[in-house]
Order: C-alpha cells, then structure tokens, then sequence
C-alpha cells in the first residue's frame, strides 16, 4: 500500500474517532461533525431561519475552514480563484443542502450515522450513490461549470476572515446573534474542543482531499479507490467509538436527529449526491476548497446556509408535508442544469 | 496532444485525460493548474500504465 492511501486511511480514522468523542463530548447524537446540520445551525444564529431551538455557531465549521486555511498556506496550495458560474453553484448550494435537511444530515453525517447503527443511512448511502451515478452521466455526456480563472486576493481571505468573526461571536455570545432558546443552546460539545476537532478534521481534509462523494464517483468512473477508503475509515473510525462510548444503537427507530419515512431519505439523498457531483465535491470539500481560495465554493457554502434557512422557514426538513414536492421541483432543476450545461 | 485541465472542478481533468487516451496514444501531456488535479491526473494515468513525468503544472505521460 502507498504511503498516501495509508495518510488517507489514518486520517479518515482520526475524522471518525474524534466524531465519536465530539458526541460522548456534548454533541447531538451522530453528529460529532455534520458541515449540513452545522451550517443550518450558524444560519439559525444569524436569523436566516426561526428554528431558534437548532441556533448555535458551531466551532467545528469554523476549525475546518481556518485547519483548511492554515495547511493551505503553508503547502502554497492556496490560490483565489472563481469565476465558474457562480450562480448556478449557488443554487446547486441551496440545493444540496435541501436534500440533506430532508435525509437529516451532509454525507459525511451519513457515514457517522450508519457507524452509530442508525441502518436509516443505509437507504440514505442508497440514493446517494444513485444521485452520484446520475451525475456521472452527464458528466460522460460532457456536463461543466466550465473553468474558473484567478480573481482578486480579497475574495479568498474572506471565508477565513468570517470564520475568526464567527469564533469571537460564539465565545461573546453577543445579544444581537441567537443562541438557542432563553439561554439554552443545542446540545454541544465544549467550544475549544469542537475548534480542535474542527482544525484538526480542516487540515485532514485539506492534504488528502477527503471527499464523500469523491470516494463513489472516482471508483465508478475510474476505478480509483483513494477516495473511497477515506469514506469507509470514517465509518469505522466512527463505529469503533460509538461501540466504546455505548453509542452504538442499530436499527431504523428512535435514532437520533433522524426520521424513517425510506423515500424522503433515499430521495434526499439523490438530490444531494446528484447536487454535489455537479458542484464537484461534497459540502465538506467545499468548506476546504473555499480555505484554499476557492470563491466558487465560498458562493457554494452561502448557497448552503441560504438553503438551511429557506428549508427551514418553509417547513421541508426531515419527512414534512412539504419536503416531498420541494425534492421534485430540486429534482427538475437538477435535471434543467445537467441538460443545459453541456460542452 | 496537449490537453489544458486549467480552472476545471473535480472530475473534470482526470475525465478529459480519459477521453485523451482511449486510443491508446503513445504520449501525451496534460496541463493542470492545481496540486489536486496533478496528483489525480498523475494517479490515473498511472493505474492506466503510462510512465509520468512532471515540470511544473505540465504532465508528461509515455507508455
């Protein structure tokens, strides 16, 4: 085995045990990271949805960045760049972020789930692959956001300068920004270590490029593996610590921040594999690509938290009423962009 | 051939250096312009037996 498949491998194991240790820690169950949940919460703090009871700036979206950042830096691998259509990745964004909210978590919360035993994300990894396995298509039938070019420096530093923001503000707490409801905040680790957790998950994730749905896409289409083992060590990462900590529940009931209804989860999924495989990466991969410079994905993660909050807002997260005919229209957007944008 | 991946998202550079060799050519080149996509395009072209060698942004590939 080459030695990066081995970095690949210890480093989705890390991710995985320290999700482990965020939820022993304080974290909401199977939750020790989750980018769709964790922006949907920061959005809730900043008044973009009402859900006053999720509203917390969670530290590890900042560390994730600013860990991305930091590794960015010192490698010189970070560059501005965007301009490859920005605002179709936007809406891709809100999109992505829609399907998550209507399984209940980003890929990577997928994967910590099913190492909790929550067997709900079995269905989930389901309609993920298949919503990967749509893209390819059109990705094989010449689909592009085209190319980005560089832009001016301000732009990159932005995210970053945002996130260091967001830390003084959690730690403040400022009575302008909210923060769970009268004084009680989401369930949640300790903030220093959700930061650590966070920085440590930014720079794992910015030297090997961990992707989830990278690891189904690159073995489909070009039977690369390297990807992939990140997502399967998170797994066991994940497993290994839940079994430790009594964590570990299996079956499809009563799991945590979770629901059953099978379609809502299979088609939420497919919307955000579909979603993240036009936009080139999962959210998670777009929080780190936005810390190298990327403006394209830092338009991506706005389009994400303006998503939580619409989803939110008008009732689409988890099996509502309402979820159903919002992942049709989303399915027809998908499938508009992925016929329009061809070479 | 000189295939140019430049400001392209991920898949897109190591699929336009898959449409470049589904012929089998003896050698070509292929422009990136991140270490991402270098690392990704060198890894397939290697699974696909090609011989890689690199200046800068510029892989060289032979059989």
């Amino acid at each position: 085995m080459n030695k990066k498949k081995l970095w690949m491998i210890i480093g989705g194991l890390v991710i995985g045990v320290m999700s482990g240790l965020l939820v022993k820690f304080g974290n909401p169950g199977n939750m020790g990271v989750c980018i769709a949940c964790f922006l949907r919460d920061i959005s809730g703090s900043l008044g973009l949805h009402s859900t006053s009871k999720l509203a917390y700036i969670r530290p590890e979206v900042i560390g994730i960045v600013l860990g991305g950042f930091i590794a960015a830096i010192i490698t010189k691998e970070f560059n501005v760049k965007g301009g490859s259509s920005p605002f179709i990745r936007f809406l891709l964004g809100m999109t992505v972020m829609i399907g998550a909210l209507a399984f209940l978590g980003c890929p990577l919360r997928m994967v910590l789930r099913l190492g909790g035993g929550d067997l709900n994300a079995i269905i989930g990894i389901l309609g993920f692959a298949c919503g990967i396995l749509v893209g390819i298509y059109f990705l094989n039938k010449g689909f592009s956001l085209k190319r980005n070019y560089k832009q001016p420096k301000a732009g990159g530093y932005m995210l970053p300068a945002i996130m260091v923001t967001l830390l003084a503000l959690v730690i403040i707490k400022p009575a302008f920004l909210i923060f769970g409801v009268e004084g009680n905040l989401p369930p949640h680790a300790p903030i220093l270590l959700s930061l650590t957790a966070g920085l440590i998950t930014g720079v794992i994730a910015q030297r090997t490029r961990l992707c989830m749905v990278g690891g189904i896409r690159d073995s489909v289409m070009f039977k690369d593996s390297y990807l992939l083992l990140g997502f399967v060590s998170i797994f066991v990462g994940a497993l290994i610590t839940n079994l430790i900590f009594g964590n570990f529940n299996l079956g499809f009931e009563g799991q945590p921040a979770a629901h059953s209804v099978w379609y809502v989860n299979f088609i939420g999924m497919v919307v955000a594999g579909w979603g993240s495989v036009l936009l080139g990466g999962c959210p998670l991969r777009q929080l780190v690509l936005s810390s190298e410079g990327n403006v394209d994905s830092s338009v991506t993660i706005m389009g994400l938290m303006m998503g939580a909050g619409i989803a939110h807002n008008l009732k689409l997260v988890g099996a509502a009423d309402n979820t159903m005919p919002a992942l049709m229209i989303l399915i027809g957007f998908l499938l508009f962009v992925s016929l329009v944008n061809r070479d | 051939m000189t295939i140019d991946t430049s400001g392209l998202s991920c898949p897109e550079p190591v699929l336009k250096t898959k449409q470049a060799i589904k012929n089998q050519p003896a050698s070509l080149e292929v422009l990136v312009d991140n270490n991402t996509a270098l690392q990704n395009v060198k890894r397939f072209l290697e699974n696909n037996k090609y011989t890689v060698t690199i200046e800068d942004y510029l892989l060289k590939a032979k059989k």
